[in-house]
């Protein structure tokens, strides 16, 4: 069940997606959630969706596994439709019952932020989904590196980031086999109160706080063998190269700022 | 008789994402109470994800599992049943140990029975006793222990859930070969006195040998079933496959390659020996 966590997963793959610079990718990404936040219409909105569907298609990311990403940001979405439905003055009121009242308004601006959330979450998972995490990193790493004269430890913290999300998977895999283990032994952690479940959850973060100080300290010499000392002079296996692709990419996004824009112009 | 039986078991994972791997295809096993059966088959030919649903870890795609003729997956309290009734000691147990003292980590699968304390007293000095892990330990912490020390602790975290059917994946991984044999004795000396049921998962040809029936496995289905003299005779299919032979029945292949007439079935070292003095004295030699 643990395996079911989608949040930041890469789908390997070989389409045009896939292939663009990291560095490209990260500024779209950065772009089109200023974008979203402009959008000013439902036609803003609406071209969003479309933009969103092309990248999907291109990369063949199915929708289904987007949907899984989303699911645990449900309560999120409903708290904050809730907030928006409730909470919003207007002139004229859709249903009203004591103090509770739901404006036209009120409907309207919960269905846009709904949109906003998904679509802005959906964004980024299209990031994750197809740059692997070490792309990422590499990319961050270079967009960031201006920020070293300004003594930012940018290549430490992008080794941080690095080594992090190398784990996290291995750290999924290591609690669903100590889950298994223990429930093997008759832990139960599904049912209980909240106390309980608590107490339940000892015999998982335990030997999963051992197995990861272990790690550590394995991965620390295994650095130190091979001689790490730091960014300083490092050269890269992996380089970076902004291409054609890139450019187009880069094309479109501005297509999609102005399409934004036009449609808010025009109220559409 | 208390026996478990698989019937047409599948096993999908991350159905309809681009990782999508089909781990165990339609397989039947029947395995008969008290026997020692041996699993063996290279990584990744479906073995863990096999074991993993003898206890109800895991849930079936397709198929399920039968102990004593009884689904195990029909409710939650059967599912909770089985997980009592089938102890699993996984690759590398040591791992799961948490508890602050040897004793309550042995006492953590009892306690989850819900016994009473004299009866948890019992079984964690007794399944120590079987692992060979005296008294002295039972305050030590168990992350203080040596490796094999650590594995003695989480098996008999384990052998102290008295379960009928006792399954173990690589128990002897990573043990020096005086800790393997050690430990091995041990486990059937258990096997012994409590009448039980044994799945012993393995790469250990040798350890294979020990048991009562072996089952080969290849691609998440059963390639060969029988005893190890008859899965050891279809050598050349087990080496086809990636898996090893027991060094005997290795000698015993080269010695019938040359054209010599060694019987095919030889596994160990004694069976060897009697067929090489035949075909000595066959030949005219002198027994020395």
């Amino acid at each position: 069940m643990l395996k079911d966590i989608t949040l930041g997963q890469y789908f390997p793959g070989d389409t045009p997606v896939h292939r663009l610079d990291p560095r490209t990718k990260l500024l779209l990404t950065v772009f089109y959630i200023i974008a979203l936040f402009t959008v000013g219409s439902w036609g803003g909105y609406a071209l969003c969706i479309a933009a969103l569907g092309a990248v999907m298609t291109v990369s063949h990311i199915r929708p289904g596994a987007l949907l899984r990403g989303l699911k645990p940001l449900v309560f999120i979405i409903v708290f904050t439709a809730a907030l928006n439905l409730f909470f919003t003055t207007g002139d004229d009121y859709l249903f009203r019952w004591r103090s509770i009242k739901i404006s036209y308004a009120g409907l309207e601006r919960a269905a846009a932020m709904v949109l906003r959330i998904l679509l802005l979450v959906s964004g980024t998972f299209l990031l994750t989904y197809t740059t692997s995490p070490l792309a990422i990193t590499d990319g961050l790493e270079r967009l960031l590196s201006p920020l070293k004269k300004l003594h930012v430890p940018v290549y430490e913290l992008s080794l941080m980031m690095c080594i992090a999300l190398r784990f996290i998977p291995l750290l999924i895999e290591e609690t669903d086999r100590i889950m298994s283990a223990q429930k093997a032994r008759g832990a139960d952690l599904e049912t209980g109160t909240l106390p309980e479940r608590a107490r339940a959850l000892m015999p998982l973060l335990i030997p999963l706080f051992v197995s990861s100080f272990r790690r550590a300290d394995e991965l620390a010499l295994a650095m130190e063998c091979r001689c790490y000392n730091g960014g300083e002079g490092r050269t890269r296996m992996k380089q970076l190269h902004m291409a054609g692709r890139d450019a187009v990419a880069f094309c479109l996004g501005g297509a999609l700022m102005a399409g934004i824009l036009l449609l808010r112009r025009l109220g559409i | 008789m208390k026996n478990i039986e698989v019937r047409g078991l599948t096993h999908v994972y991350s159905r309809g994402t681009p990782f999508e791997k089909t781990a165990i295809d339609s397989l039947d096993l029947a395995i008969q109470a008290g026997m020692t059966v041996g699993l063996i088959g290279h990584t990744g030919s479906g073995k863990s994800t096999l074991i993993s649903h003898l206890n109800a870890l895991l849930k079936p795609t397709a198929g399920t599992v039968l102990l004593d003729g009884e689904d195990i997956f029909a409710s939650k309290a059967a599912i909770r049943a089985a997980r009592f009734r089938v102890g699993v000691v996984f690759q590398y147990p040591e791992y799961q140990l948490f508890e602050e003292t040897v004793f309550a980590d042995i006492a953590y699968g009892p306690k989850n029975l819900k016994l009473d304390k004299s009866e948890i007293d019992r079984r964690v000095r007794q399944a120590a006793a079987f692992v060979g892990l005296d008294e002295g330990y039972f305050d030590r912490s168990p992350l203080e222990l040596s490796g094999g020390q650590k594995r003695r602790t989480a098996i008999a975290g384990v052998l102290a859930m008295e379960p009928e059917l006792l399954v173990l994946d690589e128990p002897t991984a990573g043990l020096d070969p005086a800790g393997r044999a050690d430990l091995l004795e041990k486990l059937f000396a258990w096997k012994r006195a409590r009448n039980a049921t044994v799945l012993l998962v393995t790469h250990d040809m040798t350890i294979a040998g020990l048991c009562d029936r072996l089952v080969v496995m290849e691609a998440g289905r059963i390639v060969l079933d029988g005893t190890p003299a008859e899965v050891f005779a279809q050598s050349g299919k087990l080496l086809s496959i990636g898996l090893d032979l027991p060094p005997a029945a290795h000698i015993a292949r080269l010695l019938r390659e040359k054209g010599l007439d060694v019987p095919a079935g030889i596994y160990t070292e004694d069976q060897l020996y009697e067929a090489v003095l035949a075909l000595w004295q066959g030949k005219g030699g002198v027994p020395c």
